[in-house]
C-alpha cells in the first residue's frame, strides 16, 4: 500500500513497487489522460509532470513516487473550465488523432511554468522527446505560444479574481 | 581543482612568464592579410582531402555552436580557469579567417597565434596541431577556405585576470609546447605511425583522454591516463585501461566508426562528436588510430583476459533464436525485492527491465558488468547517463535511454550508483557522489534552461 | 442484444458537447435499426459517383433517424481516424436539415446499426459517406416540409425551416418529431435532390471547430485504449519471433502461477496471457516470451540491394496505358530509376482492442478501417456465421491505412472465445506494432521521356514494380491471429486494385497531356514481408517519381518548372491551383539557389479523380552536415466543396509533415529473419528539430461541386517537393528513397 498524491488529492495504491506510473494512472485511477505509446521513454506520449517536472510516466516505477506530487492532463482544467494550455490548444484546433497531445501538452506546461514566454526555438528544443505521427507539429507550436499568452493574460487578470 | 586554487597556481607560476618572458616571445608579427580566395580555384580534391581532416580533427564539433552555422564559432569551452569560446573559422573577413593566408593558417596551426599575431588559448590544441603536415595544413585550409563565409563573432572570453591577458601565453608555450613535425618510429609499422600521427596530431585524442597539469597542460608523462572533456570523464585508454573486456584493434575500430561496440557500449557525450566524424573517414584511418591506440593499451594480462571472457561467455545470445522482439524489447525483468538495500531495489525497478533484457548494444541497456562508466575513478559519466539519458539522435538511428534525473532525489542517485558500483565492478566505493549529481543536475538544467538554438540534424553515419 | 453493461457505457460516453460521437455504446438502442437488407442493385439508379453510398443503401432511414422527441442521430459508415470526419459529417447534416449541429447525434461504424460502407480509407469518406448524408438530409427535409404542408394544408412555398420546425408565414408551425410519426421516411433517394442553397448554409464551408477535441485535450475518454467494461482482464500476445518461426516447446505452468494471472491462451503459434491488471499482464507476457522456444527459417530479401529484389521478383504485367498520336520528334531523351525501401505506418498508440463473448455473439470494439470486413474475416476465424460477430469501431490513434488495427481485433476476439463472457481489452507492445504491422511495400519505378525541340514531352514511358497495396481482412487469412492459430489460415492471394483508383499504379498515369504514353505495372505477387495499405497507397511513389522526373525534364528543356508542368496541362482547375501555389509562394520572385538554400515544387492532383494538391517549398541543407531544414512550404488545395476547410488545412498540414518524415528519414530494416526495426531508435520518425519553420496551406473553395477526399492528397507532392528543392540546392538529383543526411551530405560531393 502506498500513498500516491495526484492532482491533489491522496490516494492509496495496492500495487507492485515496479509498476510503472502510467498503469497505475490508468488501472486503479482510471484516468485517460497519459497514454501507452512506446513504455520506453521514446515517444512521450505519457507524460506527466511531478513536482514541476515533466516524465514518462511508463518508465517511472511506482516506488519513485512516495511523497512526491504527479499532476496530469485532468488535472490542469475540464471541458467546462479550460486552463489556458486546453484553451490554447482547442482554439488553435491543434490535434489531428490526438494521442499524442495529451503528452505534448504536460511538458508544454511544465515548460510555461518555469519560462512564461519562451521562443519558438525553446518549445521546440522541450519539445524534441515527443513524437507525432499526424504531422501536427504546426498547430502544436502556435498552440503553446498561444498557451503563453493566455496565460499571461490570466496571470494580469488574476488579482481582479478572474482565474 | 576548484577555480580558486587554480587561479592562484596560475598566477604565481605565470609572473615570471609575464615578467621575463613575454616582451620578447609574444612577439609575433601580423601576417599580411589576403584578399578573400575564390573558392574555385581550389583543387576539389584537396577540398574533399581537407574535409576528412576536419573530421579527423572535430574541427566543427568545437568551432560550431548549438544551433549555429559550421564553424562559425561561439561554442563556449569550459576550462577550469573560465569559459573560452570558439573562433569563426569560416571565410568571412571581419569575423572569420577570411583574411588569413595559408601562411598564417600554418602558423596559427603550429604556433597558436592569430593572423594579428595574438597569442590563441590553448584550449584550441596547437599543442597537438603542430603535428600536423604541411600538407595536411593546405588541405584543411582549402577546406575552410571554401565554406560559406558567416559573419559571427564568438563572445568575449570570460577569464579572470591575469589569464585574460594573451601575452602569458607566451610563458605557457615555452614551459609546454614542443614544436615540431611528427617524427616516425621506425620499429613500428607503417599503419602504427599513421595512427600515431592521427592520434597525437590532428585527432588530438589526448586533448582529452589526458590529465592536465595545474596550468591546464597535459601532463605527458601521464598521456592517455584520463581526463575530462566538457564535464565527462575521458577514460583511461593507456596499459591502465579499465574496460571490463580489454579492447582489441577491432573493437576499437568498430568502436570508433560506428559508436558503439557490443562489449563496451554507446559512445556518448563528447566521445559522439567524435565517433559520428570518425564514421565519415577512411576505414583505413579509423583502424590504423586503432591500432595505435590498442598499443597503448598494450597486451593485456593474462587475468584481464580471463575475466573479460568470462564476462563475455556470461551474455545472453543474440540474434536468430533469442528473445527480445516477440514479447518487446524489454523482456523478464530482476524479481522485485523488499531489498533492503533502496540501490538495489531502485535498479530492479528503474533499470533493469532494459538493462537485463538482453537486447544487443546498441538498442538495447547494456549489461552494465560491461560498462566502463561503472569501472572508472569517478561516478561522473554513469551519473550524467542516469540523470540525462541518451536523447534521441534526431533522424538517425540510434540507442535511446530516458533521463531519471527528475524523478530520482540526489540521494536516491547516489544510491543507486553505490549499488551498481558493488555489483558491477571490484573497485573501490566512489565518495563524492553528491557533488557529481550536483553537476549534472546543473549540467542537464542549463541544456534544459539555456533556450540554446535547436541543433539541426547534425550527424551521418556511414 | 441487450448487453447488462449498458449503464456502464453510459458512464464511459463522451462528455463535451452534445453532438459527439457515442461511440461507446454497448448495444443499439432500441430505435435504432439493423441495416436495411441491400436492395436489387439493379434496381437502385443512384450511383457511388452522384449519390455516394446511398448506392449502397438507398433508403433514408438508414442514414437518419428522426424520432418523435425531435432527436436526430446521423448513421454513417465511415469512421473517426482524427482526420476530423465526425465533424464535417454532422455540418453537411445540419445543413441540409435545417438543424443546429448540437441536436445531432452521429453514430460510426457499427455492423450493428450502420450501412455496409466498407473501409474508411482512400479519402472517400466525404464523397461517399458525406454526399449520401447530404442527399439523405435534403430529401428526408423535404419530404417532412411535404407532410408539413399537407397537415397546415399550405402550399410547400410557403414554409419556412429553421431550427427543426417548419413554420408558415402566419407562424403557424409544426416541429420534425411531430411529422415523424406520419411521414414514411423509410424511403428510398430519389436520383435529383433540391439541395439547400450555398448561401443558405450556417455550417458548410466555415471552419466549424472539431468535435472531438476538447475531450482529447482535458483527459475524456476518446479512444478505445481510454475503454473500461466492468469485469475487464487485459490480454497481451506473445508474437513469433520473425514470420516464419515455429513454436518448438512452451511450459506455461510457472506463468499460469504468476500474480493475476486468469489464463494463458495457446493455439498453435498464438500465444497470449490473461491478467487483473494491465502491468500484470505485461509481465507475464514477459515471462510467456521468454518460455518460449522458436525455430526460425530465413525468408527475407537482401535488404543491401532491395531494389533488385524488387525488379527480379516475377511480376505479372499491366499494361496500363498505351496512347500513341501524332506528335513532333524527340530531340532530348530522359531515363530514371527511382526506389522506395518498406515503410511503417508507425501509430503512436499501438493497436488495441476490446472483445467480449456473451450469449454466443462475439462483439469486439476496435479501430479498424472497416468494421464489416472485419466483421467477415473474424467470423471466418472463429468459423462462426457473421451474424454471431459485431464490430464496432471506436477511434483510436491515427493509423494512416491498414496497420495492426485489425489484427489486434483478431486477437482479441480469439482471446474472448476462449474466455466466454468476459470482457478482454487487449493491446499491442510498441515492439509488436512495429514488427507486425503491414509495412507500405518497396518499389521501384522507371520513366523514360522524350522532349520535342520545343520543349515539350511527346513521349512518356513509365514503369512500376510493386506488391499489392492492400491484404486488408476480406478473407480470415489476413489476421495475424488466424495465419498464427492451430487450424491455420492462410492469407489470400494478392490481387492488385483495380484501376481508375488503383494500388501500386495509384497516379501511374500521367495526369499531364502527352501526345504518346505507355504505362506498364508490374504486380509483385510473393511477399516476403508484410505489406498492405499506407496512406496513398502507390500514389506516393508514383507522384514522387513522376513530379521528380518532371523537374529534370524541365531543367533539361531549360524551362522553369511551374512554366513546364502549366505547358502540360490542360484540366482547369489543375492549372487554377498549380498557379495559387506559385502565386502564395512567390515563385517568380524566388531566390536562386544558394549556399545550400534550394526551392521546389510539385502538383498532383490524388488518384487523378480527388484533391488536387501543388506545394512549393524553400528548404536549406547544411553541406558539411546533410541536416536540411524546411524554410516553407505553401501548398494550395483544391478538394470541391469545402466542408470544413480548417479540416482540409490540418489534413494537408498533417500529409506534408507526415510525407517529410517518410521522405527523409524512414526505411523498414530487416536481416535475413527478422524485422530489426522494431522501435522509435530503430525507426526513427521526425521530430521537432526537423520540424519545418513555416507551413501555409490554401483551400480553393469550389461551393456547389462534389466533394473531393483530401486526406491523402498531400503525401506524394510532399515526396516530390523536398526531392526537387533538393536538386535545386545541391545540383544533384536523388532518386532513392529516403533521402538521409548521409546522402544529401554526398549530393554536395565535398
Amino acid at each position: 500500500m502506498m500513498k500516491l498524491n495526484v492532482n491533489g488529492a491522496d490516494h492509496s495504491i495496492e500495487a507492485d513497487p515496479d509498476t510503472p506510473l502510467l498503469y497505475v494512472l490508468r488501472d486503479d485511477l482510471q484516468m485517460n489522460a497519459a497514454k501507452y505509446g512506446c513504455g520506453l521513454g521514446q515517444c512521450g506520449a505519457c507524460t506527466v509532470i511531478v513536482d514541476g517536472e515533466a516524465i514518462f510516466s511508463c518508465i517511472t516505477p511506482l516506488m519513485l513516487l512516495e511523497g512526491r506530487k504527479v499532476t496530469t492532463l485532468e488535472g490542469l482544467g475540464t471541458i467546462a473550465k479550460p486552463s489556458p494550455i486546453q484553451q490554447a490548444f482547442m482554439e488553435e484546433q491543434a490535434a489531428q488523432c490526438g494521442y499524442c497531445i495529451a503528452g505534448m501538452m504536460m511538458r508544454a506546461q511544465a515548460l510555461l511554468d518555469r519560462n512564461p514566454k519562451p521562443t519558438d526555438d525553446d518549445i521546440r528544443q522541450t519539445l524534441q522527446p515527443h513524437l507525432c505521427r499526424c504531422g501536427t507539429h504546426m498547430r502544436i507550436l502556435k498552440a503553446v505560444h498561444r498557451a503563453a499568452e493566455l496565460m499571461q493574460s490570466a496571470g494580469k487578470a488574476a488579482p481582479k479574481g478572474a482565474i | 581543482m576548484t577555480r580558486l586554487t587554480a587561479l592562484a597556481q596560475v598566477s604565481l607560476v605565470l609572473l615570471a612568464g609575464i615578467i621575463g618572458a613575454t616582451a620578447i616571445l609574444s612577439w609575433h608579427a601580423q601576417i599580411k592579410p589576403v584578399d578573400k580566395a575564390n573558392p574555385e580555384t581550389f583543387d576539389p580534391a584537396l577540398v574533399k582531402r581537407g574535409a576528412l581532416l576536419s573530421a579527423l580533427g572535430d574541427c566543427s564539433t568545437c568551432h560550431t555552436a548549438p544551433g549555429g552555422k559550421p564553424y562559425a564559432g561561439g561554442m563556449p569551452l569550459p576550462t577550469p580557469f573560465g569559459t573560452i569560446y570558439a573562433t569563426n573559422i569560416t571565410p568571412d573577413d571581419e569575423t572569420g579567417i577570411g583574411t588569413w593566408s595559408l601562411a598564417a593558417f600554418q602558423r596559427a596551426m603550429r604556433e597558436g597565434v592569430d593572423r594579428e599575431g595574438h597569442q590563441l588559448y590553448p584550449a584550441f590544441p596547437y599543442d597537438h596541431f603542430t603535428q600536423v603536415s604541411d600538407d595536411d595544413n593546405a588541405a584543411l585550409f582549402a577546406f575552410l577556405k571554401t565554406r560559406p563565409a558567416v559573419s559571427a563573432r564568438a563572445p568575449d572570453n570570460d577569464l579572470p585576470f591575469p589569464l585574460n591577458h594573451r601575452p602569458i601565453l607566451a610563458g605557457w608555450n615555452l614551459l609546454f609546447l614542443s614544436k615540431g613535425p611528427f617524427q616516425p618510429n621506425p620499429a613500428q609499422s607503417a599503419e602504427w605511425n599513421r595512427g600515431a600521427y592521427l592520434v597525437e596530431g590532428i585527432g588530438h585524442c589526448g586533448a582529452c583522454h589526458s590529465p592536465r597539469n595545474a596550468l591546464g597542460a597535459e601532463k605527458r608523462a601521464q598521456a592517455f591516463a584520463g581526463g575530462e572533456a566538457e564535464g565527462w570523464h575521458a577514460f583511461t585508454i593507456n596499459a591502465a585501461s579499465k574496460s571490463p573486456v580489454p579492447w582489441t584493434v577491432d573493437s576499437l575500430d568498430a568502436y570508433l566508426s560506428a559508436g558503439w561496440h557490443g562489449l563496451h557500449g554507446v559512445a556518448r557525450g563528447p566521445m559522439q562528436a567524435v565517433s559520428d566524424n570518425l564514421s565519415q573517414v577512411p576505414a583505413a584511418d579509423v583502424h590504423a588510430m586503432a591500432v595505435y591506440v590498442a598499443a597503448l593499451m598494450g597486451t593485456p594480462s593474462a587475468q584481464q583476459t580471463t575475466k573479460g571472457d568470462a564476462l563475455v561467455a556470461g551474455l545472453p545470445t543474440t540474434g536468430t533464436g533469442s528473445k527480445p522482439q516477440s514479447a518487446g524489447s524489454q523482456t523478464v525483468p530482476l524479481p522485485v525485492t523488499a531489498a533492503s538495500d533502496p540501490g538495489a531495489a531502485l535498479y530492479a525497478n528503474a533499470c533493469a527491465s532494459c538493462h537485463e533484457s538482453g537486447r544487443p548494444v546498441p538498442f538495447g541497456g547494456i549489461k552494465l558488468s560491461l560498462s566502463t562508466s561503472l569501472q572508472a575513478e569517478s561516478p561522473r559519466n554513469l551519473i550524467h547517463l542516469i540523470v540525462s539519458g541518451i536523447p534521441a539522435n534526431p533522424g538517425l538511428k540510434g540507442p535511446m535511454m530516458p533521463g531519471f534525473g527528475a524523478v530520482l532525489s540526489d540521494q536516491q542517485v547516489a544510491q543507486l550508483a553505490t549499488y551498481l558500483r558493488a555489483t558491477f565492478s571490484s573497485q573501490p566505493t566512489w565518495t563524492g557522489i553528491e557533488s557529481e549529481v550536483a553537476a549534472a543536475r546543473k549540467a542537464s538544467k542549463l541544456a534544459d534552461l539555456a533556450g540554446a538554438p535547436m541543433q539541426i540534424v547534425s550527424t551521418t553515419s556511414r | 442484444m441487450n448487453s447488462p453493461i449498458t449503464d456502464v457505457s453510459r458512464r464511459s460516453l463522451l462528455t463535451g458537447t452534445g453532438a459527439l460521437i457515442v461511440s461507446f455504446s454497448l448495444a443499439p438502442s432500441a430505435s435504432a435499426q439493423a441495416p436495411a437488407a441491400v436492395p436489387d442493385p439493379t434496381a437502385n439508379p443512384l450511383t457511388m459517383k452522384v449519390h455516394g453510398s446511398l448506392s449502397v443503401d438507398p433508403y433514408l432511414d438508414s442514414w437518419i433517424k428522426i424520432d418523435a422527441s425531435g432527436s436526430v442521430t446521423i448513421f454513417s459508415g465511415k469512421a473517426e481516424l482524427g482526420q476530423g470526419i465526425s465533424t464535417a459529417l454532422l455540418q453537411v447534416a445540419a445543413d441540409e436539415l435545417g438543424l443546429p449541429m448540437d441536436r445531432l447525434t452521429l453514430v460510426t461504424a457499427d455492423t450493428g446499426r450502420t450501412v455496409n460502407e466498407g473501409y474508411t480509407s482512400g479519402s472517400h469518406s466525404m464523397q461517399d459517406s458525406g454526399t449520401a448524408i447530404r442527399i439523405a438530409a435534403a430529401q428526408m427535409r423535404d419530404l417532412l416540409i411535404a407532410s408539413a404542408a399537407r397537415q397546415l394544408n399550405v402550399p410547400v412555398c410557403e414554409l419556412v425551416v429553421s431550427n427543426g420546425t417548419i413554420a408558415t408565414k402566419d407562424g403557424t408551425s409544426v416541429a420534425y418529431g411531430a411529422l415523424v410519426g406520419t411521414t414514411d421516411l423509410h424511403v428510398q433517394a430519389q436520383p435529383v435532390s433540391n439541395f439547400r442553397e450555398q448561401t443558405a448554409l450556417k455550417y458548410m464551408n466555415s471552419s466549424v471547430p472539431r468535435l472531438d477535441i476538447p475531450a482529447k485535450v482535458t483527459g475524456g475518454a476518446a479512444y478505445i485504449q481510454d475503454m473500461r467494461l466492468p469485469g475487464m482482464l487485459h490480454a497481451r500476445v506473445v508474437r513469433p519471433p520473425s514470420y516464419k518461426a515455429v513454436l518448438k516447446s512452451l511450459d506455461t505452468a510457472a506463468i499460469e502461477k504468476m500474480p493475476g494471472v486468469v489464463k494463458v491462451v495457446r493455439d498453435g503459434r498464438f500465444l497470449a496471457v490473461v491478467a487483473k491488471r494491465e502491468f500484470q499482464a505485461i509481465k507475464a507476457m514477459r515471462a510467456l516470451a521468454a518460455a518460449a522456444q522458436w525455430s526460425e527459417t530465413a525468408s527475407l530479401p537482401d535488404q543491401t540491394n532491395l531494389p533488385a529484389f524488387v525488379q527480379a521478383s516475377a511480376a505479372k504485367d499491366y499494361k496500363i496505358l498505351d496512347q500513341h498520336k501524332e506528335s513532333n520528334p524527340g530531340v532530348t531523351r530522359l531515363e530514371a530509376r527511382f526506389t522506395r525501401p518498406y515503410q511503417a505506418h508507425g501509430a503512436i498508440g499501438p493497436s488495441c482492442a476490446l472483445a467480449q463473448m456473451d450469449k454466443g455473439v462475439v462483439t469486439v470494439w476496435t479501430h479498424t478501417q472497416g468494421v464489416y470486413p472485419d466483421r467477415a474475416a473474424i467470423a471466418g476465424m472463429l468459423r462462426v456465421p457473421p451474424a454471431q460477430v459485431r464490430c464496432i469501431h471506436v477511434p483510436g490513434s491515427g493509423c494512416y491505412g491498414h496497420n495492426g488495427a485489425d489484427d489486434a481485433a483478431g486477437d482479441a476476439a480469439l482471446i474472448a472465445v476462449a474466455m466466454p463472457g468476459t470482457p478482454i481489452r487487449l493491446q499491442w507492445m510498441r515492439e509488436q506494432e512495429h514488427a507486425w504491422e503491414p509495412f507500405g511495400p518497396a518499389m521501384v519505378t522507371e520513366a523514360r521521356a522524350a522532349l520535342d525541340s520545343t520543349g515539350k514531352i511527346v513521349d512518356w514511358n513509365y514503369s512500376v514494380w510493386s506488391n499489392t497495396h492492400s491484404m486488408r481482412p476480406g478473407g480470415p487469412g489476413a489476421l495475424l491471429a488466424a495465419q498464427h492459430m492451430e487450424k491455420s489460415i492462410a492469407p489470400p492471394p494478392p490481387a492488385p486494385l483495380p484501376l481508375p483508383e488503383g494500388g501500386g499504379d495509384r497516379n501511374a498515369l500521367p495526369i499531364y497531356a502527352f501526345p504518346n504514353a505507355d504505362v506498364m505495372h508490374h504486380f509483385l505477387p510473393d511477399m516476403p514481408v508484410r505489406v498492405s495499405a499506407m496512406r496513398g497507397l502507390g500514389a506516393y511513389m508514383n507522384v514522387f517519381t513522376i513530379e521528380s522526373f518532371m523537374d529534370e525534364l524541365a531543367h533539361a528543356a531549360k524551362i522553369d518548372p511551374v512554366a513546364f508542368r502549366l505547358a502540360h496541362l490542360d484540366d482547369p482547375r489543375a492549372i487554377d491551383c498549380v498557379k495559387l501555389a506559385a502565386d502564395k509562394f512567390g515563385w517568380d520572385k524566388r531566390a536562386k539557389s544558394a549556399n545550400g538554400r534550394g526551392t521546389g515544387f510539385a502538383f498532383a492532383r490524388y488518384k487523378n479523380l480527388a484533391a488536387y494538391c501543388a506545394i512549393a517549398m524553400e528548404i536549406e541543407i547544411e553541406a558539411e552536415t546533410g541536416a536540411i531544414r524546411i524554410l516553407r512550404a505553401v501548398a494550395a488545395v483544391d478538394a470541391g466543396q469545402a466542408v470544413n476547410p480548417d479540416g482540409i488545412r490540418n489534413q494537408i498540414e498533417g500529409a506534408i509533415l507526415q510525407s517529410a518524415s517518410w521522405t527523409l528519414f524512414e526505411n523498414v530494416s530487416f536481416d535475413d529473419t527478422r524485422i530489426s526495426s522494431i522501435d522509435w531508435s530503430t525507426y526513427p520518425i521526425m521530430r521537432f528539430n526537423s520540424v519545418p519553420m513555416q507551413v501555409d496551406v490554401h483551400v480553393i473553395n469550389r461551393p456547389g461541386t462534389p466533394f473531393l477526399g483530401a486526406g491523402e492528397a498531400g503525401q506524394g507532392p510532399t515526396a516530390a517537393v523536398l526531392a526537387n528543392a533538393i536538386a535545386d540546392a545541391t545540383g544533384q538529383r536523388l532518386r532513392e528513397l529516403p533521402l538521409t543526411p548521409a546522402k544529401l551530405k554526398g549530393a554536395f560531393r565535398i
